[in-house]
């Protein structure tokens, strides 16, 4: 007998019944197809201003950074600035995205930018944000040719570009998002290869139960924040 | 890994008497129960999100067998393959034939429980594929050659002279004579050293924390970073995952994300939770070209209909060893097997046998503390009694405790003579400590009086008690 037909049958003697009815099989792919809503935090039930001050504010307790800007004309000032800060090289390994291609970095010509995946040499990163949860104060970064996996993980300072319009409240809303906007061409359904849900930079606590950064991946974390939102800046 | 799980009385008494040992638990408990209670307490939601996570696997337990095909057909859309292990042996072989069909002579590895369970780094060894663990806990019990003792902090139980001594032992390359001034310097050694590792790497093994039918994902849960490059870099990734890891959806999988962090290490969600599905797309710049999920059944099949079919809803978030009162003075190893703590107490005797295991159930206070804790509101006390029961029914308990059981049932079941015995009883326990209150020496209980005293009865029984306050009660009715 194959493992697969040992574990199958296994489990059906013991629940005592042979392969689940047709009636009630599709009543369970229902349910994969609705893939209802389980009972969402109070916490992130907010008014867009303090939904986005929840996010920062989540951001800040996991010891990640965030800046706020304006317009896109402010970030390429805002990176050099964080590099110079930290006495970082002002090389960034850049996601290819198109968002990240818009924002005018030759106003910055020390800024010496490469796209593609990141590399074990690669010091500094910057990513595009898909969207991002107030809840925990956690990024989505699905992967895709515009948005490698590596950005989120080799470099030791991690830059993400987000918009406050993709700032939602609730980890449930953020999958929303991925499943109206994207489209796997393998699977034909919505998921990419990979998704990571990143809140703070890497951390370890193996060492006598004591909070250290960087464990393998970025020591920082840090979210440029556009305001591209206007009923998010109102109270901010 | 070779149980010594019936040793576990002469376990407990070696660690009981351990220095470094009893130094690591002292740090580690109060740590442990502050953040997981700050973490309950700032979620209000938190125990109707029990209710929801217990009814959640519950469903996907009954269904196991439909969610299992649909999660198998979804890894497949995604250019994944699903091998369909009945035993560890099944599953190690798995393993070795897709290293050694990718020409694999090293392999990274995330943490994972079931590559325990399995006992697969001997087996890669032996076939000459060089396993590399890379979660900071588990790469220094791999220099070491020591088994975890805790399923979430694996080497909790070294001192930060242990990890100096360790890294000078096995970094033969960097300067003897160098300094460890933080515990950072520590880290950092070893982050450059797994660095080169996890670029070098055939292929990455993780396991998972969950699986998802409704898009054939696996889920991993780490702060370190470790399992995402280990998943990410090689060519091939393997997911070691057990059949109970099924959940139907993805909002499903969020409910239970916002119990495990929190049940866990206490924090509100943990650094990365990545959702791996499939392998590489065609214009992906980076990620594995091969995805395979090594599935073990190893006796998890059977657990279902029987009493301890609700063990298996755990999601390994270890809040019952950390709030266990036997547990936080024994610490991990003294259980002898790959789980330990309450979940292991129960699981153990499944997976190796009651005739192996059945010093665990017994090595409970019955507190009831792990129950109230586990966020998958898991009866475990109930279980341990049912293993007891099995163990008592196949004449495995010692002579000793058998026929103390038969003399307590026999005047249990006797009101009058047992009211007779305990009065007896507590008079003359009453009488022997009237002085003190409380007896340093008693014949027969020499286990109990060696540790502490013994507070002795005072004067009557509760039965006597009792029945005087009811009759005072009808009295001033």
């Amino acid at each position: 007998m194959s493992g697969r037909d040992f574990i199958l049958s296994t489990i059906r003697r013991n629940l005592r019944r042979g392969p689940l009815p047709e009636d009630q099989a599709a009543m369970l792919r229902g349910r994969l197809q609705s893939h209802p809503r389980q009972l969402i935090p109070a916490r992130s039930r907010l008014p867009r201003p303090e939904q986005v001050a929840l996010f920062i504010a989540n951001v800040e307790k996991e010891f990640g950074s965030v800046a706020r800007l304006a317009d896109l004309a402010a970030v390429p000032g805002a990176v050099a600035d964080y590099l110079a800060q930290h006495n970082l090289p002002p090389a960034i390994v850049m996601a290819p995205h198109p968002e990240l291609r818009a924002i005018p970095w030759s106003d910055r010509p020390l800024l010496r930018l490469h796209e593609g995946r990141a590399e074990g040499s690669d010091q500094v990163s910057l990513q595009h944000g898909f969207a991002a949860i107030a809840e925990t104060g956690t990024l989505m970064l699905p992967a895709g040719p515009e948005r490698p996996t590596t950005i989120n993980l080799l470099a030791d300072t991690a830059l993400v570009f987000l918009r406050a319009s993709r700032v939602v409240g609730a980890y449930e809303e953020a999958w929303d998002l991925l499943r109206a906007e994207r489209h796997d061409a393998l699977t034909g359904g919505f998921m990419p290869r990979n998704v990571m849900l990143v809140t703070g930079p890497s951390r370890t606590a193996d060492i006598e139960q004591t909070l250290e950064l960087g464990a393998h991946g970025p020591r920082r974390l840090h979210i440029l924040l556009l305001d591209d939102d206007e009923a998010a800046r109102t109270a901010a | 890994m070779l149980a010594t799980s019936p040793a576990f009385k002469e376990n407990a008494v070696h660690a009981l008497a351990e220095p470094g040992l009893q130094k690591a638990l002292a740090r580690t408990k109060p740590h442990f129960h502050a953040k997981r209670a700050n973490a309950v307490a700032a979620l209000p939601e938190f125990e109707q999100l029990r209710d929801i996570g217990r009814n959640i696997k519950n469903h996907t337990l009954a269904h196991l067998d439909f969610y299992l095909e649909t999660w198998e057909e979804n890894v497949k859309r995604a250019g994944g393959q699903v091998h369909w292990c009945a035993t560890a042996e099944d599953a190690r072989a798995a393993v070795l034939a897709i290293c050694q069909k990718a020409g694999a002579r090293t392999v990274t590895k995330g943490k994972s429980m079931i590559s325990e369970e399995i006992a697969l780094n001997e087996h890669l060894e032996r076939h000459d594929i060089t396993p590399v663990e890379t979660d900071l806990g588990e790469y220094i019990l791999q220099i070491r050659n020591e088994s975890p003792s805790h399923i979430i902090a694996p080497a909790f139980h070294l001192n930060r002279e242990d990890w100096e001594e360790s890294f000078r032992h096995a970094h033969t390359d960097l300067p003897a004579d160098r300094v460890f001034h933080e515990r950072r310097d520590i880290m950092t050694e070893a982050r450059t050293e797994l660095r080169a590792r996890f670029l070098a790497a055939d292929v990455g093994i993780t396991g998972a924390n969950f699986l998802i039918a409704e898009t054939g994902s696996s889920v991993i849960v780490t702060n370190e970073g470790n399992g995402d490059l280990t998943q990410t870099l090689p060519r091939v990734h393997i997911v070691l995952a057990s059949i109970e890891k099924l959940v139907p959806t993805i909002e499903d999988t969020i409910s239970l994300l916002r119990l495990l962090a929190r049940s866990a290490t206490g924090q509100d969600f943990s650094v990365y939770t990545t959702f791996s599905t499939g392998v590489r797309r065609a214009d992906d710049l980076d990620g594995p070209a091969e995805y395979h999920v090594v599935l073990l059944d190893n006796g998890r099949s059977a657990m279902l209909g029987s009493p301890f079919q609700e063990m298996l809803r755990c999601i390994r978030c270890a809040a019952c060893m950390n709030h266990c009162p036997v547990y936080s003075v024994v610490g991990g190893h003294a259980y002898g097997w790959v789980y330990p703590g309450p979940m292991g107490a129960v699981l153990t005797p499944t997976l190796i046998g009651i005739d192996q295991a059945g010093n665990l159930p017994n090595a409970s206070t019955f507190c009831g503390k792990c129950e109230s804790v586990c966020p998958m509101k898991i009866p475990l006390p109930k279980m341990m009694r049912h293993w007891r029961e099995r163990e008592f029914e196949r004449h495995l308990s010692p002579q000793a405790v058998r026929t103390n059981l038969a003399l307590w049932g026999f005047v249990a079941r006797r009101p009058g003579l047992y009211r007779l015995v305990t009065r007896i009883g507590a008079a003359a326990l009453g009488w022997l400590g009237r002085r003190r209150g409380r007896l340093s020496r008693l014949p027969l209980a020499s286990g109990w009086t060696k540790g502490r005293d013994l507070p002795t009865p005072e004067g009557e029984t509760f039965f006597v008690r009792y029945a005087r306050a009811q009759r005072r009660g009808r009295g001033a009715a």
